[in-house]
């Protein structure tokens, strides 16, 4: 693999990653699982190097997961939350970013609630920088480590069948998905009512289906998406109620049963129970939510990893 | 590469390796607690060879084996352009306690030894590590490291290569030679 490298030095979006990109982070990201089992689950490269986690919006998960996949890799870690910070007061984005800049940090991970403040950010300043979500539009972690989940449960992805269920037309991890697993040659269908898929979505080459159960007599993986009613104007409702969509489309062991297939069940958490899916359904045999959690941080230790072999040493 | 010598031929090269055997199983038998790791990646092909005709020559002895990467450990990360990617690591036990023979093909400033000491430490405490090497060469070392089990040393200029050649679907024969760039 010698002189294999990213061909970003950033990772705005999957958009910009090629499927060998994609195929260097999985190979890397193995091996981190390997560290993540030893006794000692931390390796020192990236010892000199400090890492910003900005998150303008809220995130338990994700934040963690990148912190942990930071510490693992030894470096120092600085942590930004938007509720306790100064952009309350009416500094700039570019402003804020360039004094914790001035701070000498190398790299900065950064969740937004704008569409494209990454790429905004990227134009403006010289560090590696890792969307961990901008708004309804990418979310390339959640995307990979999906991605390598399934992977890892079915080998490889080629001519895989990928349904994406619920509010497509909020979710950044649908998008970062879609584009994910068709770079790697796995088929992909979405499946919500019509109100939650984006007009012209079949313009990305994916099958659209409003049925629940037609989608998961075709597929051999479902991704259930979180019903995100944060973002959903209260003035315009998409669906009637929770419940009416809870009948429509939510995963119960009932309609598993009726499918005499195995499917591989996935969500990116945070799961709403009993609307998107089951209690049963979510801690049952076919869930791999828990692997996609663990696998996390080592796709993220593989993209901070690869990323920060980038950076020049002063 | 302009310039070649052979340093060992198939032949020799394969009676190196028996006599490399015979030295393992006269330092560690009846090879209780002793474990062969390889380091990544080409100590790795070595570790192969040996196994074998270690399980050839003593079928008696059963010696587990494992291979370490030491690519997260390295001290050139991000110094020059040379891109650091990792290679799988398997070691099927937990060292506290055991003997490990540390088994790589050359052994030039020791540098790559010490991320890979690194990386077994990460393991377990083991009794003790020995360092096994097909090729040693001499008067370069950075590291205060040095083999106890040496298939061969050789002295070398600056900008010589030693490349060591494993029969394989590209590769008619083994051998091992000191190139010139």
């Amino acid at each position: 693999m010698q002189g294999k490298q990213l061909s970003s030095k950033h990772l705005l979006g999957i958009k910009d990653l090629t499927a060998s990109d994609i195929q260097l982070i999985f190979e890397h990201a193995d091996e981190f699982k390997e560290v993540l089992q030893r006794p000692i689950k931390k390796v020192p490269s990236l010892r000199d190097i400090t890492i910003a986690n900005l998150f303008f919006e809220n995130s338990t998960r994700t934040r963690l997961s990148f912190e942990l996949a930071q510490k693992r890799l030894s470096a120092d870690v600085v942590n930004f939350s938007a509720a306790t910070s100064s952009v309350k007061k009416g500094e700039t984005l570019v402003d804020t970013v360039n004094n914790i800049l001035a701070m000498k940090v190398d790299m900065v991970v950064m969740r937004h609630a704008s569409p494209g403040a990454c790429l905004f950010l990227s134009q403006h300043i010289d560090v590696p920088i890792i969307n961990a979500g901008d708004g309804t539009h990418e979310h390339p972690t959640q995307a990979l480590l999906d991605a390598f989940s399934i992977r890892e449960k079915l080998g490889d992805l080629k001519g895989k069948k990928v349904v994406i269920v619920g509010d497509i037309t909020h979710s950044r991890v649908a998008l970062s998905n879609i584009d994910c697993l068709q770079k790697m040659g796995a088929h992909v269908m979405v499946c919500g009512p019509a109100t939650m898929i984006p007009k012209y979505l079949n313009s990305l080459g994916v099958l659209i289906e409003h049925d629940l159960d037609k989608a998961l007599a075709w597929c051999d993986v479902a991704n259930m998406l979180r019903i995100q009613l944060e973002r959903q104007d209260s003035n315009v409702r998409f669906f009637p109620s929770l419940r009416e969509y809870s009948l429509q489309y939510g995963l119960t062991q009932e309609r598993l049963d009726k499918l005499g297939k195995e499917i591989i069940i996935m969500h990116p958490g945070p799961i709403n129970r009993g609307v998107e899916i089951s209690s049963e359904v979510a801690d049952g045999n076919s869930s791999i939510i828990l692997d996609q959690v663990e696998n996390g941080v080592a796709v993220r230790m593989a993209v901070i990893y690869l990323l920060a072999q980038r950076i020049q040493r002063a | 590469m302009a310039k070649k010598k052979v340093l060992m031929d198939e032949g020799l090269l394969n009676v190196v390796i028996q006599r490399l055997c015979h030295q393992l199983v006269e330092n560690y038998s009846p090879f209780e607690k002793v474990i062969l790791i390889g380091l990544q990646p080409r100590g790795v092909d070595l570790l192969q060879h040996l196994s074998q005709e270690l399980k050839k020559l003593y079928p008696q002895f059963d010696v587990p084996i494992g291979v370490v990467d030491p690519t997260f450990f390295r001290d050139d990360f991000r110094r020059g352009d040379k891109q650091l990617l990792a290679h799988p690591t398997k070691i099927p036990v937990n060292l506290d306690g055991y003997r490990v023979i540390l088994v790589d093909d050359v052994l030039y400033t020791g540098r790559t030894i010490r991320a890979g000491l690194e990386a077994i430490l990460e393991y377990g405490r083991p009794a003790s590590i020995d360092l096994l090497v097909l090729i040693n060469r001499k008067f370069s070392r950075q590291l205060p490291i040095e083999p106890i089990m040496i298939g061969k040393s050789v002295d070398h200029y600056d900008g010589q290569k030693v490349r060591v050649i494993w029969k394989s679907q590209e590769n008619s024969h083994s051998e091992v030679l000191l190139a010139q760039d």
